[in-house]
């Protein structure tokens, strides 16, 4: 009857609105008779379920999903903790089966060393930059002036002072003229 | 005929837009005053001529043409009005155009209100307006065009994606391309000023007020889609880190990151050339987000291998603009003169760790966006970056961002005193820390819980802690508080709203993701369950018939003790052109939670699904945005920034010397050479 529930509704909207998208509804995920009787076996099936990855559906989790495929998964979950395997052991296993695809936090290997890196190393890189940036501003900055320089900054400032108490256009003279006078 | 005007005047406004993206850049190079004067009018004419357009397409959706394929394709005659009218912009076609008319609109606002502006900044912004506005109108009239006819016409159409069918897609669009394409502005100002090779602290006075205009449209409809997703969807969720959120999440990041570094130009003068970068960066990533959406590579590479018409297209308007903007940027960023120098504890110092830490969380979201792209690409293997990555990588980052947020306005510029700013925060702190104990004390094993939401309370205690001491509340006298409070310049007041805003959204978030209760059943008429402190009970099931669609409504009394307090009538809608079924869930709102519940199917036995959920607080994720809006709106109306031509600030003559930078590249100034 209903068209198969491919895709998130966020997705769903935008990807609408920007792309020619497959049908799509509401999800209403995690269905009454799935529910485990034990609230802490039920509570770890959730947990495990917003970490695992709708295979056939755009970047959804199986918990958010109302396709066919996520609800076998989520049953399989549950067996699987009803089995008596550890949330590790479990996500092992689906591993196995489908691949790293259908973990939504990539593990930490080599091959991901890039996505998990992004964070510390921008900051680094950020932090290096903003560093020497200022050594140099300031490489600029704080050699004093030379007594010559100080007599003649005590001259304009002088000349300054005088042109402010006749009225006229006060900043004729700007810092970076400082040296051609 | 109505269609052939429609698409007759975009090809104008192409024409136009060719015009005014030579003639222009030519009189601002030779000085000839009347080419630089012909940028005006051409702006104006575009605006005018895309405005045909839209009406022109919208008209063809009211009247239900179904000779346009465009109106074949997403509309039927028995759709309500709203609908047809949003409808236009629900789709692939619809959409670009209203990504042209809001872009031919900030042209015309800036040709408009622009009066103020030197002329040859004037024109060399509009000049690289109308460069973005005729790559795109291209785009639409060679690979998108929305008034293609088919013949012969079918009688009806295949009607709207039914989700979109909601007052959402009246509001959320168009408030997120208002944001998206905003940033245009921003953009185009730093690609004049390098062509102009001139900046100063004016150009900042200028940029920041449109910044802000983008980044308020931005910040309410990035909000408004998460509220719509939220009461969509049927289970409560309200951020995805989708991609399609992440596109529009970055451009987000770093206009906020520009707003807080075009404050220190503007008041210093200094961090001119991060400043530029920042806002090419910005609209980059718009220009990003508008290619991810809409290339069709988002889901799956080879869906964008086997289309590539228009995915390549947007590729190629993407590598032109960005990469053309950065290589003028290296070229000619060196020869900026930096600006004035600061200590490392200081306003300055405050705004530029904001800038890092947004630029990184930025870097981490569209790593993480692009990661699988580039994985499968490289390996062949595919792989999920999804929530779970960027909740622990983001929050982290942010959280850290967060933390310091209220030590900025008490911090001085120039120089300031980090320890003097913790002893005005004590206040703030004590409340924080004693908010954090009370809620990990009695629940062991929610120490994260505790730390966000003393997180949330540090923020929002330290942004009032701040205002109260700008206005000497209980310092002094009521009456001069109040005196002082309604003196303060709008600007100042957009800093407390949107920094009290951030916290109130991280207290909505935490609190949500922590204490959300749910229940999920099947539930008889006549059953009563209990959630939160509510009692609900399924009184019985409606079926109604609306224009368009058929739907069952389950009618559900709420209770708080024995009393009633409402009654909630959730549905589950099934439109029949597209044979598809949607969720109206019930929401009642008590306070600034949330009792939320989304009907699902009815079995057999006469059983329905039914999932409840208590949301404590919930509400303020959204009212937070909001807050943080009005926040920009205060600084947007703030009175000095209307003052005609800016002044810039008087330059203290220190003892150090010349000006100076500290922001990243920091190149040699040309003064230095002496």
């Amino acid at each position: 009857m209903h068209p198969p529930f491919r895709s998130r509704f966020a997705a769903a909207v935008l990807a609408f609105l920007l792309t020619a998208a497959a049908a799509l509804s509401p999800a209403y995920a995690v269905k009454p008779d799935e529910v485990l009787k034990d609230p802490v076996l039920e509570a770890r099936a959730r947990a495990l379920s917003s970490e695992l990855r709708c295979l056939v559906c755009q970047n959804q989790s199986i918990d958010d999903s109302d396709a066919d495929l996520a609800r076998d998964l989520r049953l399989l979950v549950r067996d699987r903790l009803k089995a008596g395997d550890t949330d590790a052991a479990v996500k092992d296993y689906l591993v196995a089966r489908y691949g790293e695809y259908v973990l939504l936090r990539p593990r930490f290997s080599f091959g991901n060393l890039a996505l998990w890196l992004a964070g510390p190393i921008t900051l680094l890189a950020g932090a290096v930059a903003i560093f020497v940036a200022r050594r140099r501003a300031s490489n600029r900055a704080e050699r004093p002036l030379t007594d010559d320089e100080e007599a003649r900054l005590e001259v304009i400032l002088a000349a300054r002072e005088a042109s402010l108490g006749r009225g006229e256009v006060p900043g004729s003279v700007a810092p970076e003229n400082l040296t051609k006078l | 005929m109505i269609v052939e005007i429609g698409h007759f005047a975009l090809v104008l406004a192409f024409a136009l837009a060719l015009v005014q993206s030579v003639l222009p850049v030519w009189g601002a190079r030779s000085g000839d005053a009347r080419l630089m004067a012909t940028a005006g009018p051409s702006a104006l004419g575009q605006f005018l001529f895309v405005a045909i357009t839209a009406a022109a397409l919208i008209h063809a959706h009211v009247v239900s043409d179904f000779s346009v394929v465009n109106v074949v394709e997403n509309s039927h005659s028995l759709k309500p009005l709203l609908y047809k009218i949003t409808g236009v912009w629900g789709n692939h076609e619809g959409s670009m155009l209203l990504w042209v008319a809001i872009l031919a609109l900030f042209g015309g606002l800036v040709a408009f209100f622009g009066g103020n502006l030197p002329a040859s900044l004037k024109a060399n912004v509009l000049a690289v307006q109308a460069w973005i506005a005729s790559a795109f109108y291209l785009f639409i009239l060679s690979t998108s065009n929305p008034f293609a006819r088919i013949s012969p016409a079918p009688i009806e159409g295949n009607d709207l994606n039914p989700v979109l069918q909601d007052i959402g897609l009246a509001i959320h669009p168009p408030l997120l391309y208002l944001g998206y394409v905003g940033f245009s502005i921003a953009f185009s100002f730093a690609v004049a000023a390098l062509l102009d090779g001139r900046i100063d602290a004016a150009w900042a006075r200028w940029v920041r007020p449109w910044s802000l205009a983008a980044w308020i449209c931005l910040t309410l409809g990035i909000a408004m889609g998460s509220y719509w997703a939220y009461y969509t969807l049927g289970w409560g969720g309200w951020w995805f880190w989708d991609p399609v959120e992440n596109a529009s999440f970055m451009p987000w990041l770093a206009g906020t990151a520009l707003l807080h570094s075009a404050i220190v130009m503007e008041k210093r003068d200094a961090l001119k050339i991060w400043t530029i970068l920042l806002a090419i960066l910005t609209f980059s990533l718009s220009l990003l987000g508008t290619f991810l959406v809409r290339s069709g590579v988002l889901t799956s590479v080879h869906a964008f291998a086997t289309d590539p018409a228009r995915g390549v297209f947007i590729l190629a308007i993407l590598v032109l603009f960005i990469g053309g903007s950065l290589t003028l940027f290296a070229w000619r960023a060196p020869g900026l003169k930096p600006g004035g120098l600061f200590a490392p504890i200081s306003r300055e110092g405050a705004l530029v760790f904001n800038n890092l830490f947004l630029t990184v969380g930025c870097a981490i979201v569209l790593v993480g966006t692009l990661y699988p792209l580039v994985y499968e690409m490289a390996t062949g293997a595919k792989i999920t970056v999804g929530p779970p990555y960027f909740n622990l990588v983001f929050g982290a980052f942010i959280a850290v961002l967060l933390a310091a947020v209220p030590f900025g306005p008490m911090l001085a510029w120039k120089r300031g005193d980090l320890l003097g700013a913790a002893e005005r925060l004590w206040f703030a702190f004590a409340l924080a820390a004693i908010v954090t104990i009370a809620i990990w004390w009695p629940s062991t094993g929610a120490l994260l819980t505790a730390l966000g939401i003393g997180l949330a309370v540090w923020v929002m205690a330290g942004a009032v802690v701040e205002w109260a001491m700008r206005i000497r509340l209980l310092r002094a006298p009521l009456g001069e508080s109040l005196s002082r409070a309604w003196g303060l310049p709008g600007a100042t007041w957009g800093m407390t709203l949107a920094h009290f805003g951030i916290g109130m959204a991280v207290l909505g978030i935490v609190s949500e993701s922590s204490w959300n209760e749910e229940r999920i059943l099947a539930m008889k008429p006549g059953e009563v369950v209990t959630i939160g402190d509510y009692q609900v009970a399924l009184d019985g099931m409606i079926p109604r018939k609306g224009e368009n669609y058929a739907e069952e409504a389950a009618h559900l009394s709420i209770r708080r003790g024995g009393a009633l307090v409402t009654y909630l009538e959730p549905s589950r809608r099934m439109f029949a052109t597209r044979r598809m079924a949607t969720s109206q869930t019930g929401i009642a709102t008590f306070g600034f939670s949330q009792l939320y519940i989304a009907l699902g199917e009815t079995d057999k036995t006469g059983a329905s699904a039914v999932r409840l959920y208590w949301k404590p607080l919930v509400t303020l994720i959204w009212l937070g945005p909001l807050i943080m809006a009005l926040g920009g709106l205060a600084s947007l109306l703030d009175r000095r920034r209307r003052i005609g031509a800016p002044v810039p600030a008087r330059k203290p003559v220190s003892k150090g010397g010349g000006p100076k930078d500290s922001g990243p590249p920091a190149p040699a100034a040309p003064m230095a050479a002496e």
